[in-house]
């Protein structure tokens, strides 16, 4: 194994001459996880595995490329569960052919049949709803919908990321399932109207520009806020935080969209075995309870508490709409996004 | 070195080795520079193959909406930073080659500090600096008594201008190095003449070496924008649209690899034209050589608020480009003094500096193949296809890894079908498995460099040297030995630091290409970019640029060494000539 040669330039140069030694298609009692979740987030979630198990784990972490890295590597691809965050990527990942179908009735028990693909190819493992955040102070209103965005009213008032971030693309999808191409045009070219910045940062950087007055109301992901408010190492954000109130839109009518992160079989999965174990294991409710409390999320398994601080956003009511139904449109949303200039922010 | 500038019967030698070299064309350089290119162009190729296969599908729409916006805007990036890195860098190499002010020389060395901080943090940076909770923005609504955004107005650093500032507090240094050089070379008769004849400073500047180092400064701004182009942090960051940006949205967002690797190709159309821009600005450069004196440029002793102004100007892109970033990652660090402690940490740092080496030495091993192909033949060709190698560095990062992956795995599984055939053992996945296909990435991106670098100094030695060689019956191979390795030494040197610096920082294709469980400097960081807690990067942050300073030094060392001070310029042609390459 690489791992008994101490030296980096033994990893490197000798795993280059050693490799049949090095990465073997089969070890027993290990398992490959590609992922695009972030290795911090999931590693307390894979140590818990080991210990249970005493597989052990090894991680590529990239934020794109993996299905083509997997798809070059065939046959021998050392992949055995590819980790995705953002329901367009799971679908991509099962269109682009490297993933395979799982029929196993401990995931199927935990979750629920809405999030998970019907032919086993992906399955979520928590929720994130795309919310409003709105200043405490400026904004009046509790209750809004994603439709009412684009009303000339929040002229000047709205920030968010790009229009082209995964987050946005998965939103401004079910806006097209739910009313249309014609209409989400349209929408869209009047949410930009509405914006008072180009669309730059990240969901943390669109709260803080409504601590700094720039914006009335944003867009963003509901575990950032959670993520903001228990940052210890960087107080500012509690402030940012504080400077914010989540408001779930659609919360009177269809509910709020809501996106997922997932898992998938890896197609070549030399592990397979090990890798089922470890799919079991996210699904359980240890692993779920983990998600929750950690990393702020909405567990997708019915039944497991949701942290203090997400309750406190109010009760979700989740978008009926099929997932599947979302990645559909992903490419004609991305389009749109360029189509409307989005990313050049509002026409002055 | 001896033998320097016109020995005796230098004409008549030159004629009858003309005639010799017109008598039988030696096709070995054309064969080791089309075998290297074979080699560096494996991506490329599989890029062009990724973008036959959906040939026009998404053209309309990209023809429509995105790339009239993403070419302009990736043309004014250019622009801005081209002419910024290049006042920066140009100016700056002016005062510290020519001119004497207190503190010349510590700016000298500090000058070239900011290279070893990548775009994505100089932009992190300066997008905390100059955002609303930042200290400047702060210090203004302190000082005028506002508080909220919307009392007053301030630049908005997420915005172009804001891309091109912070892309250009990072990347004169490139301009810098190749201009001061050539300011420290430059012929002093030339000055001196031009003094006799009362050439104030500034004409002297204006009219006589400004022209003069066009070569150079083409060389290192060509270099800053083949950075700018590809880069995806800092454009992202500061909601830019670039090329590079629709190439990533259209892979990623439309699951339209095919689209996006012809996106990909629209840009290293542009980097041709870089590089042929480059060339014609360069070609005059044989010119200067050979108006090599022997005694030093002459200096201006600068006095009074001068002086101050001198040394004004060149501290101001040390600060904005190293100390205030550098600063800034150190104050987050301090309150994550636990992680360098991490063993993970130190894992991290060790495993870049293996790969920077080994990209380092690989590097400058195939572009001294190439420029020595290139010098030794007169054939166009064995050129072109140096220069059409080093076109990689334009190729963003994911993709290039991409191109990499597709022809490595297929390599990979074709060793392993054979091994299982002949010897009933899996080989796995040798290349893409290992971290040889981060060291192949690597190389065929940050060829351009060590490539420029050693053309460049391969220029400053007079054929004269090689002509007297061969007269003097010395086979090539012997040549090679006894007077282009030892002249080109420091030019190799000086490849090898800058691409070692390079690797440190490079990020997109390393994240894709690494095995398992390995995390370099640069990925730490990234793993932090990607949960959105940037703060948490600082330390590893900080290590990169720690580690990168010091090759700089170095580079810079060995530089003043040979080519500064008053009374060791002495030297003669081949030896001044040797240190013109860094």
């Amino acid at each position: 194994m690489t791992n008994n040669l101490s030296g980096p330039a033994g990893r490197i140069l000798a795993g280059i001459l050693l490799a049949a030694v090095a990465t073997p298609a089969v070890a027993a009692g290990v398992v490959n996880v590609y992922t695009y979740r972030q290795p911090e987030l999931i590693q307390p979630l894979l140590d818990a595995f080991t210990k249970e198990t005493g597989i052990e784990t090894r991680v590529i972490f990239a934020d794109r490329g993996l299905e083509e890295r997997i798809r070059a590597e065939g046959r021998n691809s050392p992949a055995d569960v590819l980790l995705t965050v953002d329901i367009n990527r799971l679908a991509a990942a099962k269109e682009a052919g490297v993933t395979q179908p799982l029929k196993d009735e401990a995931i199927e028990a935990n979750v629920p049949a809405e999030y998970r693909d019907p032919d086993g190819e992906w399955f979520g493992l928590t929720r994130r709803g795309r919310v409003v955040y709105a200043s405490k102070e400026r904004v009046p209103e509790n209750a809004i919908t994603y439709e009412e965005l684009a009303d000339p009213k929040w002229k000047g008032r709205i920030c968010t990321r790009s229009g082209q971030h995964v987050y946005n693309i998965a939103l401004f999808s079910s806006m097209i399932a739910h009313h249309g191409a014609d209409y989400t045009k349209n929408w869209l070219t009047g949410l930009k109207d509405n914006l008072a910045v180009k669309p730059a940062g990240s969901d943390r950087d669109q709260a803080k520009a409504i601590y700094a007055g720039q914006c009335d109301i944003a867009l963003g992901n509901t575990y950032y806020v959670g993520l903001m408010m228990t940052n210890d190492k960087e107080p500012e954000q509690k402030e940012w935080a504080a400077a914010i109130k989540v408001i779930m839109p659609n919360a009177n009518d269809r509910g709020t969209h809501v996106n997922i992160s997932g898992m998938s079989l890896a197609k070549y999965a030399p592990n397979r075995d090990n890798a089922v174990k470890l799919m079991e294991f996210l699904a359980s409710d240890e692993a779920q309870r983990i998600y929750a409390e950690t990393n702020q999320e909405y567990p997708v398994e019915k039944g497991i508490p949701i942290s203090d601080i997400v309750a406190s956003f109010g009760d979700l009511k989740a978008d009926s709409l099929p997932l599947a139904a979302i990645a559909d449109h992903r490419q004609e949303a991305s389009e749109l996004v360029d189509d409307v200039g989005y990313d050049d922010g509002p026409s002055s | 070195m001896t033998a320097g500038n016109g020995p005796v019967g230098a004409e008549a030698g030159r004629g009858r080795m003309r005639a010799a070299a017109f008598r039988r064309t030696d096709l070995r350089p054309l064969a080791v520079a089309a075998l290297v290119w074979a080699v560096m162009a494996v991506p490329l190729v599989a890029l062009l193959a990724i973008a036959a296969s959906a040939v026009g599908a998404t053209w309309p729409h990209l023809l429509r909406s995105v790339l009239p916006g993403a070419t302009v805007t990736t043309l004014l990036l250019m622009a801005g930073v081209g002419l910024l890195t290049a006042v920066t860098g140009v100016g700056t190499a002016w005062l510290v080659a020519v001119c004497r002010f207190p503190g010349r020389r510590a700016l000298e060395w500090a000058l070239v500090l900011p290279l070893a901080i990548p775009t994505y943090l100089v932009a992190f940076a300066y997008m905390e600096i100059f955002d609303y909770t930042g200290p400047v923005q702060g210090a203004v609504r302190a000082l005028f008594g506002f508080h909220t955004a919307r009392e007053y107005w301030f630049p908005e650093i997420r915005s172009l201008p804001g891309a091109i500032f912070a892309m250009s507090a990072v990347l004169y240094p490139y301009v810098y190095l190749t201009t001061r050089i050539l300011f420290l070379m430059q012929s002093a008769r030339v000055m001196e003449v031009a003094r006799t004849l009362g050439a104030t400073p500034w004409r002297l500047f204006l009219r006589i070496a400004l022209p003069m180092a066009r070569p150079a400064i083409a060389v290192g701004v060509s270099l800053a924008l083949m950075e700018t182009i590809n880069d995806i942090g800092a454009v992202d960051f500061f909601g830019v649209r670039t090329l590079t940006f629709a190439v990533y949205h259209t892979w990623l967002n439309r699951a339209d690899l095919a689209g996006a690797a012809q996106l990909a190709l629209v840009l290293l159309l542009l980097v041709l034209l870089l590089i042929y821009a480059e060339r014609s600005a360069r070609g005059r450069q044989r010119f200067h050589a050979a108006f090599g004196g022997q005694e030093p440029a002459p200096t201006f002793v600068l006095e009074g608020w001068r002086a101050f102004g001198a040394a004004a100007a060149c501290f101001v892109p040390v600060a904005i480009g190293f100390l205030m970033p550098a600063a800034l990652l150190a104050d987050y660090a301090t309150r994550r003094m636990e992680q360098f402690l991490d063993p993970a940490i130190l894992d991290a740092a060790l495993h870049s500096v293996t790969l920077a080496a080994a990209t380092a030495v690989a590097t400058v091993l195939v572009a001294f193949a190439l420029a020595y192909a290139a010098r030794l033949s007169r054939l166009g060709a064995v050129g072109l296809f140096a220069r059409l190698a080093a076109t990689g560095y334009a190729v963003p990062g994911t993709v290039l890894a991409v191109g990499i992956l597709i022809p490595m795995a297929a390599l990979d599984n074709r060793i392993d079908a054979a091994a299982r055939a002949l010897f009933g053992v899996s080989t796995g996945l040798l290349v893409t498995g290992s971290g040889a296909a981060i060291v192949y990435a690597c190389s065929v991106r940050f060829l351009a460099i060590a490539y420029g670098s050693l053309d460049a100094g391969f220029t400053k030695i007079s054929r004269h040297l090689d002509m007297v060689a061969r007269t003097f019956g010395r086979r090539p191979g012997r040549i090679l030995a006894e007077i282009h390795l030892p002249l080109m030494r420091r030019a190799m040197t000086a490849a090898a630091l800058l691409v070692f610096v390079d690797t440190m920082k490079e990020l997109s294709a390393t994240v894709l290409l690494r095995p398992f469980d390995f995390e370099t400097l640069a990925t730490l960081v990234y793993g932090a970019v990607a949960r959105g807690a940037f703060e948490d990067a600082a330390p590893a942050a900080l290590v990169i640029v720690a580690i990168g300073v010091l090759p700089l030094v170095l580079l810079l060392g060995s530089g003043l060494e040979g080519a500064a001070g008053s009374g060791r310029r002495s030297g003669d042609q081949a030896d001044r000539s040797s240190g013109m390459s860094r």
